[in-house]
């Protein structure tokens, strides 16, 4: 019915206690996400949200005494690599990092361990994922999403907000969505995530959002024309973007003439995706593909 | 962030990477002075981070210091791209026998800092890349270890560099990438690196462009940061932790997350107008920096309505919608402003918006529409203030 997070999703969140990480464990739990744990070096022993979390000072502790499976980083950008990496080193398999403002050479070391070691990683710089009716990992609102058929998948932020919102608004719901992120190093491409999504027989149809810069988009279309065989749709954010600039996230750029929207959009149809115009037509595009809602 | 050819050479020079001795110059005389000391014949180049300098005539041969003020009162002042060129570097000319490019990027494709050889140096090396794509070398490091001796030796064959400059070079490859490395950056390159009729190898032009995200640990770097060459609107809004970035159009664009404020100027566009900025405000949107965002934005006089899309997720629309209405009177100029605000709290933002008397919007289409509506109906730009 979803990929990444379910109903036996069991979250320990890295930096409860923080304005951030208080404010959207908060929301998770009301979601209905499973926290079991949280970590803050140094409040070990005491609790979070109203008493309903236990807080430990490292992870170890706190994956040997909650069982946690997940776990999601709020943790700033200067900790966020070592909390990454403890993460990994407590057994954890899957890991959601919301944090943005990452050097990055300090991700590429820890994107090689984690991959060495067989670790899932979501972001950098991400949103996190919902599966809806059943669970969120990370800030996307919970209140936008409506439990469906449709997985999709997107580097950006407010922007997955937004398509998420309109097809929800068309009576078309999702499977599980889920933001990668914006940093030119993320743990999970496109392509993973696409393949995930191929393999879930309750994901009926795909929705890639995509933006300028690097080659994700492009890649991606070469795997959906070789394995991808579910109806999918598209956007591309950035046509009007100028060349040579950093549009926000550090990976939106378009340097040399590649990543523009319009390669990225004739790779995506070459490979039988349809790309909208706006995200208000992707829930047509999908119903155009047989997508029921 | 992007650092001018002699601050990229002043850090290239700690790492030993082989230069030839320059100095910078402000006047004319300066650089007179400064030719003198290098004495013989001197490279005057102007200090612009916008590309084709050469070709804009900013970069001139000098036989003499005499020749050198001249060649420098020339640049000086000169206009490259829209830069009005201020500092110059003079440099000791050399000649050229041969010339390579070697560089190193983040490249994220292959997850790995990549080494970037080839024996066609001197031109821009994208244009080598489409052109004949054989005459580069890739060669992506090892993330955890980096740079090896054989990963140098294969960049030492593969250019076929001379057997008594290897060693040399082997000093050249492994300064750039310590250097590199030690100042987080996205790019460091030598273009060219050459080989002098006497044998000298040396390192004629170099660039280095910073992660914007490491800064904050690289305070010398930052230093670096030449606010002349950045619109100072942009300027402005970084110090408001707002990411912005100036246009030509005439819809001033306010909006949360980059990949909606890359949507929000397209679909302008596709209603028929023209975005005059992206800008993200970043998660939070509290009502300082939305009055901070109103300000840049009216100041570029080509603005006529502003188009603000806010999604609130972590944000509550209420209060951006307060902010909004908060901003809006202490503004110097009144232009059209059609806001969108969807998410948590969107039904209180609206009732707040509509008794503000702004236009509102409920879809980004119709938002754009309407934004280029008021544009298009708007009166000619007044002069700013």
């Amino acid at each position: 019915m979803s990929i990444l997070v379910n109903g036996d999703t069991r979250l320990v969140v890295q930096g409860i206690t923080g304005r951030e990480g208080g404010f959207h464990s908060r929301a998770m739990l009301e979601y209905g996400t499973k926290i079991v744990a949280g970590v803050t070096p140094g409040k070990g022993g005491q609790t979070a949200l109203d008493a309903r979390v236990p807080v430990f000072d490292t992870m170890a502790d706190a994956v040997e005494q909650s069982g946690a499976n997940a776990s999601c980083i709020f943790v700033p950008a200067s900790g966020a690599p070592d909390a990454m990496l403890e993460a990994a080193e407590a057994g954890i398999g899957l890991i959601f990092c919301i944090t943005e403002g990452i050097p990055a050479l300090d991700m590429l070391r820890v994107y090689h361990v984690l991959r060495h070691m067989g670790i899932r990683l979501i972001g950098p710089n991400c949103p996190g994922a919902t599966s809806p009716g059943q669970a969120k990992v990370g800030i996307i609102p919970g209140s936008i999403h409506r439990p469906g058929p449709v997985g999709l998948v997107s580097r950006s932020g407010t922007l997955t907000y937004e398509v998420v919102q309109v097809m929800t608004d068309a009576g078309i719901g999702q499977s599980t969505c889920v933001g990668i992120g914006g940093d030119p190093i993320v743990g999970t491409s496109f392509i993973d995530v696409l393949d995930m999504f191929n393999q879930d027989p309750e994901t009926e149809a795909i929705v890639l959002i995509g933006e300028i810069g690097g080659d994700e988009e492009e890649r991606a279309a070469s795997f959906v024309e070789r394995e991808v065989r579910k109806p999918m749709a598209s956007f591309i954010a950035g046509r009007t973007a100028p060349p040579g600039r950093r549009m926000g996230h550090a990976g939106a750029i378009i340097s040399g003439g590649a990543g523009t929207a319009e390669s990225k959009r004739q790779a995506l149809e070459a490979a039988g995706i349809a790309v909208a115009d706006s995200p208000s037509h992707i829930p047509d595009l999908l119903r155009a593909a047989g997508v029921r809602g | 962030m992007k650092l001018q050819e002699y601050r990229s050479k002043e850090i290239l020079a700690r790492y030993g990477v082989p230069l030839l001795p320059g100095e910078t110059a402000t006047t004319a005389e300066e650089a007179r002075a400064a030719a003198e000391r290098i004495g013989g014949p001197v490279v005057v180049k102007a200090q612009v981070l916008v590309g084709g300098r050469g070709k804009a005539g900013g970069v001139k041969l000098a036989a003499t210091s005499a020749e050198a003020e001249a060649r420098a009162g020339e640049i000086i002042g000169m206009e490259i791209k829209g830069v009005t060129v201020r500092t110059l570097l003079v440099a000791a000319a050399a000649e050229i026998a041969k010339e390579y490019y070697l560089g190193l990027i983040l490249d994220r494709a292959s997850k790995a800092v990549t080494m970037i050889a080839s024996a066609e140096g001197g031109v821009d090396i994208e244009e080598t890349a489409r052109t004949n794509p054989g005459a580069i070398l890739r060669v992506p490091l090892h993330p955890l270890i980096g740079l090896q001796a054989h990963n140098v030796r294969r960049a030492s064959f593969f250019l076929a560099i001379p057997a008594d400059l290897r060693s040399v070079f082997a000093t050249t490859v492994k300064g750039l990438h310590a250097a590199f490395m030690d100042s987080d950056a996205d790019l460091a390159e030598i273009n060219p690196l050459v080989v002098t009729p006497d044998g000298q190898l040396l390192a004629l032009d170099a660039k280095i462009v910073l992660d914007d995200s490491a800064l904050p640990r690289h305070p010398d770097l930052e230093a670096m940061r030449d606010l002349n060459e950045e619109e100072p609107a942009e300027v402005q809004a970084r110090e408001a932790g707002i990411s912005f970035i100036k246009l030509d159009g005439t819809i001033g664009c306010m909006v949360n997350g980059a990949g909606l404020a890359m949507t929000t100027m397209d679909l302008v566009k596709l209603a028929g107008g023209e975005p005059a900025n992206f800008l993200d405000i970043g998660g939070g949107a509290k009502a300082d920096r939305v009055a901070a965002a109103f300000r840049i934005i009216l100041d570029d006089p080509n603005v006529k309505a502003i188009l603000v899309n806010i999604f609130g997720g972590i944000t509550r629309g209420d209060e951006v919608a307060h902010g909004i209405v908060e901003a809006r009177q202490t503004l110097t100029r009144d232009v059209p402003m059609v806001v969108r605000i969807v998410g948590t709290n969107a039904a209180e933002a609206a009732e707040i918006l509509q008794a503000a008397q702004l236009i509102t919007a409920s879809s980004l289409d119709e938002a754009a529409a309407k934004a280029v509506a008021a544009a298009k109906s708007a009166p000619s730009a007044e002069p700013a203030s």
